[in-house]
C-alpha cells in the first residue's frame, strides 16, 4: 500500500504543508508579518510543555496555545501598540517558559529535537489527514474571503470606504496561520517554520505580476522545496526540515539572480 | 436630504484633541471642499466619514445603502506585492474589462491596463485610484489632497475630469484640497477646519470671512497678495455657476 511507505507518507505530508503555508506567506510577506510566524512557533513549544504536564495530544496543545498567541497579537496590533517589543517579549519569553517547563515535566525525557527541527518521517495517517484536511480548509477559506484579505492588505481604509471589515481579514488570517504554523511544526520544525512561510513567497515575487499568481508560484516553489527536501535528506542522510530550507533558500537565490539578469 | 453627515464629532489621538465638535453634511450632487492648516484634522474627518476612524464623541449619519468611493491621499503599495492596474480596478468587488478601461478613460488615466501600479508616474497613480473610485458608481465620491504631488497643470487637468464625472454620474464630491485657488472657482461649498469647524459656506462668502482670513493670511504676505489675486477670479466662476443655476 502506497501511504504505508514511510517516505510517501512524508513526501505527502511536506507537499501539504507547502500548499498551506506558500497560500498564507504571501500575506504573510505582503503584510510583514514574519515576525507573527516566529512568535506562534515559539508559542508552541510551551504547547507542548502543557500538553505533557496534562497529558492532553500534543498536536491539540499547540494549535490551543497557537490559537490564543495569535489572538493576543491581533489584540495588541489593532490596538495600535507598537507591537515589536511586545512581541519579542511574548515570542522569546513563551519559548523560555515552554523550554523550561518541558524540562520540569516528570516521566520520561522528551525528544525536543522533533519539535524544534521537525520529524516528517515519523508521520502517521492521522497526522496526513489533519494536514491536508487543514490545508483543504486554509485554501477554501483564503479562496472565499480573498477580495477582503487583498483589499485590506492593501489599504485597510479602502477595505472600509468599500463597506468590509479590514481587523475580520486580519483576525481571519492570525487564526489561520497559527493553525498552519502548528501543522507544519511537524514537518519543518519551530526554528524553520516561519521560513517555510515566507522564502517561497519571497522567490514567487520574482515570477509574478499579480497577486494570484505570486499565491499560485508560492505555492509551487513550496511542493519543490519539500520534495527536493526529502530526495536531499534522504541522499545526504541530514534532517528533512533544514533541507527542506535549503532547497527553498536555493530556489531564491537562484530566481533572484535570475531576474536580475533579466531586468539587466 | 443628506447622502451623508457627522454629528458633533470629537477625535481625541491619545492626549490631543484633534476634532472638536465638528458638524458637517454632504446633499446629493454638490462639491464640498475641506480646507485648514497642516493637523486640522481634514483627513481625520474624511476617515470617520468612510468609517475607519471612530470618533469619541458624536455620530456619523448616512443615507441608506450609500456607496462611497474613496480616493487616499497616499497608497503604499508594498514592493512585495505584485500588482497590475487591471487587477487593482477589480477590488474590491471585481469588473468586467469594458468597464474598467471606461473608468480609466473617464478619469484619464490613458493606456495603463496592463502596467504594474508600482511603475505608474503620480500623476497616473492618483488617476487610476480615481478611476478604481468611480467603478463602483458611488453615491459619493471623498479625495483626500488628490492632486498632491502634481504640478499645476496637472492638478487643473485633476479637478477637470472631476467635475466631468460629477457632471456624468450625478454623484457628490466631498475633498480635502490646498489649492486654494481651486478650491475657489470649482467647489459650491467651502468648509474651513480647525479642529473645530472655522466657517462654512459659498466659497465667496468663506474667503471674505474673518476666521478664514485670520487662518490662511498670516505671516505671509506674498502668498496672500497671489491668493487675493486668485480668489478674485474665482469669485466671478463661482457667481457665473450661481446664475446659471437661478435660470436653470
Amino acid at each position: 500500500m502506497l501511504l504505508d511507505s514511510f517516505l510517501m507518507r512524508a513526501a505527502l505530508a511536506g507537499v501539504g504543508v507547502a500548499l498551506a503555508a506558500g497560500l498564507l506567506g504571501c500575506f504573510v510577506v505582503w503584510r510583514r508579518m514574519a515576525y507573527f510566524g516566529d512568535a506562534t512557533a515559539h508559542a508552541s513549544i510551551l504547547g507542548i510543555a502543557l500538553s505533557l504536564a496534562f497529558g492532553t495530544p500534543v498536536t491539540l496543545g499547540i494549535l490551543l496555545v497557537a490559537g490564543a498567541m495569535a489572538l493576543l497579537v491581533f489584540a495588541l496590533t489593532e490596538r495600535g501598540h507598537a507591537v515589536d517589543t511586545a512581541l519579542g517579549v511574548l515570542a522569546h519569553g513563551a519559548l523560555g517558559v515552554g523550554l523550561f517547563a518541558v524540562a520540569l515535566t516528570p516521566g520520561p525525557r522528551v525528544n525536543l529535537e522533533a519539535f524544534l527541527f521537525g520529524d516528517v518521517l515519523t508521520v502517521g495517517r492521522g497526522d496526513l489527514a489533519l494536514i491536508w484536511g487543514g490545508a483543504a480548509v486554509v485554501a477554501f477559506l483564503v479562496w472565499r474571503n480573498w477580495p477582503l484579505l487583498l483589499t485590506s492588505t492593501l489599504s485597510p481604509d479602502l477595505a472600509r470606504a468599500g463597506g468590509m471589515d479590514p481587523s475580520r481579514g486580519t483576525l481571519l488570517l492570525s487564526l489561520l496561520l497559527a493553525g498552519v504554523v502548528a501543522v507544519a511544526i511537524q514537518v519543518v520544525g519551530a526554528l524553520l517554520v516561519t521560513a517555510l512561510l515566507i522564502i517561497p513567497a519571497a522567490a514567487a515575487r520574482t515570477l509574478a505580476r499579480t497577486p494570484e499568481g505570486m499565491a499560485l508560484a508560492a505555492c509551487g516553489i513550496g511542493v519543490l522545496a519539500s520534495l527536493g527536501g526529502l530526495g536531499l535528506a534522504v541522499a545526504a542522510d541530514s534532517g528533512v526540515g533544514p533541507a527542506t530550507v535549503t532547497v527553498a533558500a536555493g530556489a531564491f537565490a537562484i530566481l533572484t539572480a535570475a531576474r536580475r539578469v533579466r531586468q539587466g | 436630504m443628506a447622502l451623508i453627515a457627522a454629528e458633533h464629532l470629537d477625535v481625541r489621538h491619545g492626549r490631543t484633541q484633534v476634532l472638536h465638535d465638528v458638524s458637517v453634511r454632504i446633499d446629493g450632487g454638490e462639491i464640498v471642499t475641506l480646507v485648514g492648516p497642516n493637523g486640522s484634522g481634514k483627513s481625520t474627518l474624511l476617515r470617520c466619514l468612510i468609517g475607519a476612524q471612530r470618533p469619541t464623541k458624536g455620530r456619523i449619519l448616512k443615507a441608506a445603502g450609500l456607496r462611497i468611493g474613496y480616493v487616499p491621499q497616499k497608497l503604499h503599495i508594498d514592493p512585495t506585492l505584485p500588482l497590475t492596474v487591471r487587477r487593482f480596478l477589480d477590488l474590491p468587488t471585481r469588473v468586467g474589462t469594458a468597464e474598467a478601461e471606461a473608468a480609466l478613460d473617464e478619469a484619464g488615466a490613458g493606456h495603463v491596463m496592463g502596467r504594474q501600479m508600482a511603475d505608474l508616474s503620480g500623476g497616473q497613480f492618483q488617476r487610476v485610484l480615481l478611476a478604481r473610485a468611480i467603478l463602483s458608481r458611488p453615491d459619493i465620491l471623498m479625495l483626500d489632497e488628490p492632486t498632491q504631488g502634481l504640478d499645476q497643470p496637472g492638478s487643473a487637468a485633476f479637478y477637470q475630469s472631476l467635475e466631468e464625472i460629477r457632471a456624468r454620474l450625478g454623484c457628490a464630491i466631498l475633498m480635502v484640497s490646498h489649492d486654494l485657488h481651486v478650491v475657489m472657482s470649482a467647489s459650491d461649498r467651502v468648509v474651513c477646519l480647525n479642529g473645530h469647524v472655522c466657517c462654512e459656506g459659498h466659497p465667496a462668502m468663506v474667503s471674505a470671512a474673518p476666521a478664514y482670513r485670520e487662518l490662511f493670511g498670516t505671516g505671509t504676505r506674498g502668498a496672500l497678495a497671489l491668493y487675493r489675486h486668485d480668489h478674485d477670479h474665482a469669485d466671478h466662476a463661482a457667481h457665473h455657476h450661481h446664475h446659471h443655476g437661478e435660470e436653470a
